[in-house]
């Protein structure tokens, strides 16, 4: 565990924009160094406030201090950026539970089942909760990674591979924001990946609710044409969010019918579960 | 500002137009077809609006000058005034049907964007 700590902190401190603090606020969580993973939590929140994993580790360092009101804001905050961020949504039902709500903590545990039904430790939960006992204070719900060297910058060619410009502008992210393949860099060349997927958690959401409000349907894109630079985001499934972007010179239409090839292109290696 | 939206609203094919307060999604002025929600529809695309920017400008295309939601029956089109959002401006926004003419929509969005901001 401590040399797992002194990977991480290298690996943050080489690269102090990546999401590493995540899995070294964790690894300090547990060992109960809870002030240094204060720290590294509060240092992570200020360079991407929009990534919902970042409250959620924020809160269960938070709830572990027993400073439940505190925890209860930034676990609000996750939800409120990634509807469907289960360990949110199981962090709010353990202080519902604390409170006395057994109503909110049921219907936050039930919404946290129908996001992920084959996570046991839910159904745990709801039977403890129904049982009088409460469950326990909630875990990360990927368990935290062994230490890896950092992940190779593009997994396009995996994802996009034969796709015209598979190599650049090419960003696939996760309901919570969480980068599943793809990577960008910005003007300068500096990788943007991280921070871009933590603006964008949350949008696949706030697209279909708007759309739904309108009674326009379902959405099947959004195209945005910046000064420097024209974007499209699709949706390959109803929660992954599918990013390209170009040049300005590229027209909106054209940029449109190859974000269509690259959301079929992810649609197939999401369901092939790879 | 209601003449303004005049500019939008008679392009066929438009079922609304408003003017939302960017920083706080707040209806400035509305012009939209019975059945609507403008407040509820303003508060989203102002949302959606300020997440955009921010990930637009991380991914240095700078700031959104136009974008468009499309959807199974319309589409929703917003330009965002020169210092908006985050900056106390305006966003100008359309709700249209599927086959209306995206172009022209734009640019009469284009338009009120510059006379009222």
């Amino acid at each position: 565990m401590a040399d797992d700590i002194r990977a991480l902190s290298a690996q943050l401190a080489q690269d102090p924009q990546s999401l590493v603090f995540l899995r070294l606020g964790e690894a300090l969580r547990r060992k109960g160094q809870l002030d240094a993973a204060l720290r590294v939590a509060m240092n992570g929140l200020e360079r991407h406030p929009h990534l919902a994993d970042a409250h959620d580790l924020y809160a269960r360092i938070l709830t572990d201090k027993r400073d439940y009101e505190r925890a209860f804001d930034e676990w609000d905050m996750a939800v409120r950026i990634a509807p469907n961020h289960t360990g949110a949504l199981k962090g709010l039902a353990f202080l519902y539970f604390k409170v006395g709500d057994l109503a909110q903590a049921e219907s936050h545990l039930e919404a946290a089942r129908k996001v992920e039904p084959d996570d046991p430790s839910i159904d745990q939960a709801i039977t403890m909760m129904r049982a009088g006992a409460s469950p326990s204070a909630p875990e990360p719900s990927p368990p935290p990674e062994p230490v890896a060297p950092p992940a190779p910058a593009l997994d396009e060619a995996r994802v996009f591979a034969g796709l015209e410009g598979a190599n650049e502008g090419l960003l696939l992210i996760d309901g919570a924001g969480r980068v599943l393949g793809g990577a960008l860099r910005d003007r300068s060349g500096a990788d943007v990946t991280d921070a871009v997927a933590a603006y964008l958690a949350g949008v696949s959401q706030e697209a279909a609710r708007t759309a739904k409000l309108l009674g326009l349907g379902a959405w099947n894109g959004l195209s945005a044409e910046g000064q420097q630079g024209n974007v499209h985001l699709g949706h390959p499934t109803p929660e992954a969010l599918l990013l390209v972007v170009r040049e300005r010179g590229i027209p909106l239409g054209r940029l449109a019918i190859l974000a269509q090839r690259a959301t079929a292109m992810a649609r197939r290696w999401l369901e092939r579960g790879t | 500002m209601s003449s303004a939206l005049d500019l939008i609203t008679r392009v066929r094919g438009v079922r609304g137009a408003m003017l939302v307060s960017a920083d706080d999604g707040i209806v400035v002025a509305e012009q939209l077809m019975e059945g609507i929600k403008g407040g509820a529809v303003a508060a989203l695309a102002a949302s959606l609006a300020g997440r955009l920017r921010r990930a637009m400008e991380a991914a240095g295309t700078g700031t959104s000058v136009f974008w468009h939601l499309q959807a199974e029956q319309g589409a929703l089109l917003v330009v965002p005034g020169a210092n908006s959002p985050g900056d106390g401006g305006i966003l100008v926004v359309a709700v249209t049907e599927p086959d209306v003419n995206i172009g022209l929509v734009r640019l009469e969005l284009l338009r009120v964007a510059e006379t009222v901001v």
